[in-house]
């Protein structure tokens, strides 16, 4: 068994985990920081992001406005100290990610262009045409590599948190290539493993995203917070769930019903005069609402309304949205220069994560998370559209700077204890590898997982299908345990890394489902039929789940209030 | 143009779908499985490769993640060709088709081939904005004025093409020199550190003109064109290799006649 020493151990190899292996190998040239990534980083889910990243860049804007846009986009659960601290640095983050080469879209003058999004008041979200987020993946990846304390572990899974004494010291991780595993030990662990919408069946999401870094804390005792927020975005393709972005509304595009109607006009959620500017929460529910309303199209993957960017003419598609034309031609036909482009409401992201504080810290000393894998939280119930890559960013580089602080004040673990850890790890996935005795394989759990989140966590939630929902997650807990895998080889097993990531799902999933029954009312995505409104008196607080073998533990935390006082959230 | 979304359904095609199988510690060379799939009319070849692994066969080796053409993990050879196969339909193609691992890499596992030798190359020709003054003030700056550069659109324009580049790695599949010459800095490499030369904040070309100018570089490039015709994103590879021999040479020309600057640092 082969244990590698570093400083500080980064797990996932995305915007936050780059910009964190950045910060920390800027901070202290002479540290070793361990990158460790089951993808190559420029695979990273970061890279699917289209439409921008905010951060204050205008005459015309300022910190006060992006703050509280944030907070009420929020639902007015985000912590307001956080969310404060975020849109101080923002401005600054994305100015690094311009001097390491993201190729920002640029005003006549020279200056980065912006543009206008969801739920915020002026134009402050800054955009590279709508490949935001790879360009920011691949900036960040080729940035990192000119550090030489960045030590890489690529195609490494983690599986297990190393915890010795009550401190977090590193990871075991299976070296996907060659099937054994080994201890990656550090004196201070920062996961940034991106959220779990493959939880879903529906989703934006690619297939690597299945809450790696929130079940590995999970199991380590560590609390998710706010697991109910899952945001909905309004604009996926039908079947495949593509994300389709919101820069096509910011950009000017329209929403139409079956009788061609701009119906969002009617639901008053915009925002600057500009009725499909509202956030997405609301945006989403206007269109189910639609639907429901026997206003929308149907095809054979579903009720769908239309994206209308006909208006915009080909050349803004091309100069603005080259990549949403490329999209919508291959995977559904259509070419939005002359035809409407169907859409849905699709599974995006986690607003609730790994708890942490506004540093990035957990609640175990050593163990830090950011980014969507972390709950800080900025986004309360509902997150503003491109908030989230600066996220990536600003808590990226903070959980860096404090756990590169803890790791020089942290004595090493004892190796003897972490190599134990790490060879009860080995021996229980070499039980798993190819574990023919069992009953069921991935897809048929998967699937019916899938099923049981679909019906229970949608745009709309009603009390009595949450609770059935709890109790069949509950269920497939146990049937994980008892899978049946077929591959025994070491080699590149990628049926044994995806039994582990179920593993995963599932703990994930179940935290979400007993966080969502819990919370009797309408905040943000969490809106529930039976609850339609916001219950300040009795629900104002975040909702932390703890791993138990019993079942999800529910506790509250309070919500950081202070600048702005909770109030109807009206567009 | 038949749609995913509108109209009705159509019934799915059997079509016989071949992967190649190699696993190091079992097969002394890869050999070829079929399988028949019922193909969905609006299916990529990914699809069909994920069906197999999840309901015909888990054994089944490949990387993927993204389904959107942008991660570029999913690259393979269809039909003798190097293809993204997220972004290939699969009703393109006859009743038999032939899915094996990129051509021009070594094979770790039935589909999946080892990237090591790729990201070397592309470490090599630092990949990164450099500055000729680095870079202490420049930073201090940055956090009190939230600094960054101002670029036209032409000067965006001068590099954009070449940013677009996803290291899906077909261009290497395609390129006849890489074939005989694995150590060739190869299409995306070159492209990439072209495309920071090419970048009115870089002022890193010396030193990749130096890069370009050795061994197995652009000098090795036989105009094939065969990178930019399989490349998935129009980076147009062999237009930035040839623009990159160019500029190495008038670089070299000017180190004739005038006196050389003194070479940068080590990153």
């Amino acid at each position: 068994m082969e244990i590698t020493r570093h400083d500080i151990v980064i797990v996932g190899g995305g915007g936050a985990g780059l910009r964190a292996a950045i910060e920390a190998a800027e901070n202290n040239p002479t540290a070793s920081i361990a990158l460790v990534s089951k993808v190559y980083p420029m695979r990273s889910h970061t890279v699917s992001a289209e439409g921008g990243a905010a951060a204050v860049a205008r005459e015309d804007d300022n910190l006060e406005l992006h703050g509280f846009d944030t907070v009420k986009g929020s639902d007015f659960l985000g912590d307001q100290d956080a969310i404060q601290y975020f849109v101080q640095e923002a401005p600054k983050e994305l100015a690094l990610l311009e001097n390491w080469g993201c190729p920002f879209s640029r005003n006549e003058d020279g200056s980065v262009a912006t543009r206008a999004f969801g739920g915020m008041t002026t134009k402050r979200t800054w955009y590279a045409t709508d490949k935001i987020g790879f360009h920011m993946l691949h900036a960040l990846f080729q940035q990192s590599m000119r550090y030489k304390n960045i030590v890489r572990y690529d195609e490494f899974f983690v599986s297990k948190l190393l915890v010795d004494g009550g401190v977090c010291r590193g990871v075991a991780a299976l070296d996907i290539r060659t099937g054994e595993y080994e201890a990656i030990v550090g004196r201070a662990v920062i996961l940034t493993t991106g959220g779990g919408g493959k939880i879903f069946p529906f989703t934006t999401n690619g297939t690597i995203k299945t809450g790696d870094g929130m079940a590995l804390a999970y199991r380590a005792g560590v609390p998710l917070k706010d697991m109910e927020f899952v945001q909905y975005h309004p604009t996926g393709l039908p079947g495949t769930g593509i994300l389709i972005t919101e820069a096509t509304r910011g950009e000017g595009g329209y929403l139409r019903n079956s009788k061609g109607e701009r119906f969002l006009v009617d639901y008053d959620y915009g925002v600057g005069n500009k009725a499909e500017l509202g956030p997405r929460d609301m945006i989403s529910r206007a269109i189910v609402q639609e639907i429901e309303a026997g206003r929308g199209l149907s095809g054979p993957y579903g009720d769908y309304v239309h994206l209308d960017l006909t208006h915009l003419g080909a050349d803004t598609i091309n100069a603005k949205l080259p990549f949403v034309r490329e999209l919508a031609k291959t995977y559904v036909g259509v070419d939005p220069v002359t035809d409407p482009i169907p859409i849905r409401p699709v599974v995006h992201y986690m607003m609730g994560g790994v708890d942490t504080d506004i540093h990035g810290a957990t609640e175990m000393p050593g163990l830090y998370a950011a980014g969507e894998t972390a709950c800080v939280s900025i986004n309360g119930a509902n997150r503003l559209g491109s908030n989230s890559l600066t996220e990536c960013l600003v808590f990226g580089a903070a959980a860096a700077r404090h756990a590169m602080e803890f790791s020089q004040g942290s004595s090493n673990g004892s190796d003897a204890a972490l190599l134990a850890q790490v060879e009860e790890e080995a021996g229980r996935v070499e039980n798993l590898r190819g574990r023919k005795k069992g009953g069921e394989k991935i897809s048929e759990i998967r699937r019916e997982l899938n099923a049981v989140m679909e019906s229970g966590y949608g745009v709309y939630r009603q009390q009595d299908t949450m609770q059935s929902g709890v109790g069949a997650v509950a269920q497939l807990r146990g049937r994980v345990a008892d899978l049946r895998l077929e591959d025994d080889s070491k080699v590149f097993n990628t049926e044994l890394i995806t039994a582990l990531e179920l593993a995963n799902m599932v703990e994930v999933a179940e935290a979400l489902a007993v966080s969502a029954a819990h919370r009797k009312e309408s905040r943000g995505a969490h809106t529930c039929r039976d609850f339609t409104t916001r219950d300040d008196e009795n629900y104002l607080y975040h909702t932390m789940a703890y791993h138990d073998p019993a079942g999800p533990r529910l506790g509250k935390k309070d919500v950081v209030l202070g600048k702005w006082e909770p109030e109807e959230r009206k567009y | 143009m038949s749609s995913t979304n509108t109209g009705e359904a159509i019934a799915p095609t059997q079509k016989t779908i071949i992967i190649t199988r190699f696993d190091p510690d079992k097969d002394e060379v890869p050999r070829k499985q079929e399988y028949s799939v019922p193909c969905e009319d609006n299916w990529k070849v990914l699809d069909a490769v994920n069906f197999i692994k999840d309901e015909l066969d888990a054994t089944v080796s490949h990387r993927w993640s993204c389904r959107m053409a942008v991660c570029g993990s999913c690259g393979m050879m269809v039909n003798g060709e190097p293809k993204l196969t997220c972004k290939t339909s699969l009703k393109e193609y006859g009743d038999r088709v032939d899915i094996e691992p990129l051509a021009n890499f070594p094979i770790v596992r039935d589909l999946v081939v080892e990237l090591d030798g790729f990201m070397h190359k592309f470490e090599a020709v630092k990949p990164w904005i450099k500055r000729a003054k680095e870079k202490a003030e420049d930073k201090a700056a940055l956090h009190d004025t939230k600094l960054t550069f101002s670029q036209s659109a032409e000067e965006l324009g001068n590099f954009k093409q070449f940013s677009m580049c996803i290291n899906c790695m077909l261009c290497y599949s395609a390129c006849p020199v890489v074939a005989n010459e694995p150590d060739f800095l190869g299409p995306a490499a070159i492209a990439l550190g072209h495309r920071y030369n090419m970048d009115s904040r870089d002022e890193g070309n010396a030193e990749r003109n130096e890069i370009f100018r050795g061994e197995g570089t652009v000098f090795s490039c036989s105009f094939a064109n065969e990178c930019s015709e399989v490349c998935p994103k129009n980076v147009d590879p062999a237009a930035a290799v040839n623009q990159a021999k160019f500029e190495a040479v008038i670089d070299w020309a000017k180190g004739l006649v005038l006196p050389s600057p003194s070479s940068g640092g080590s990153n």
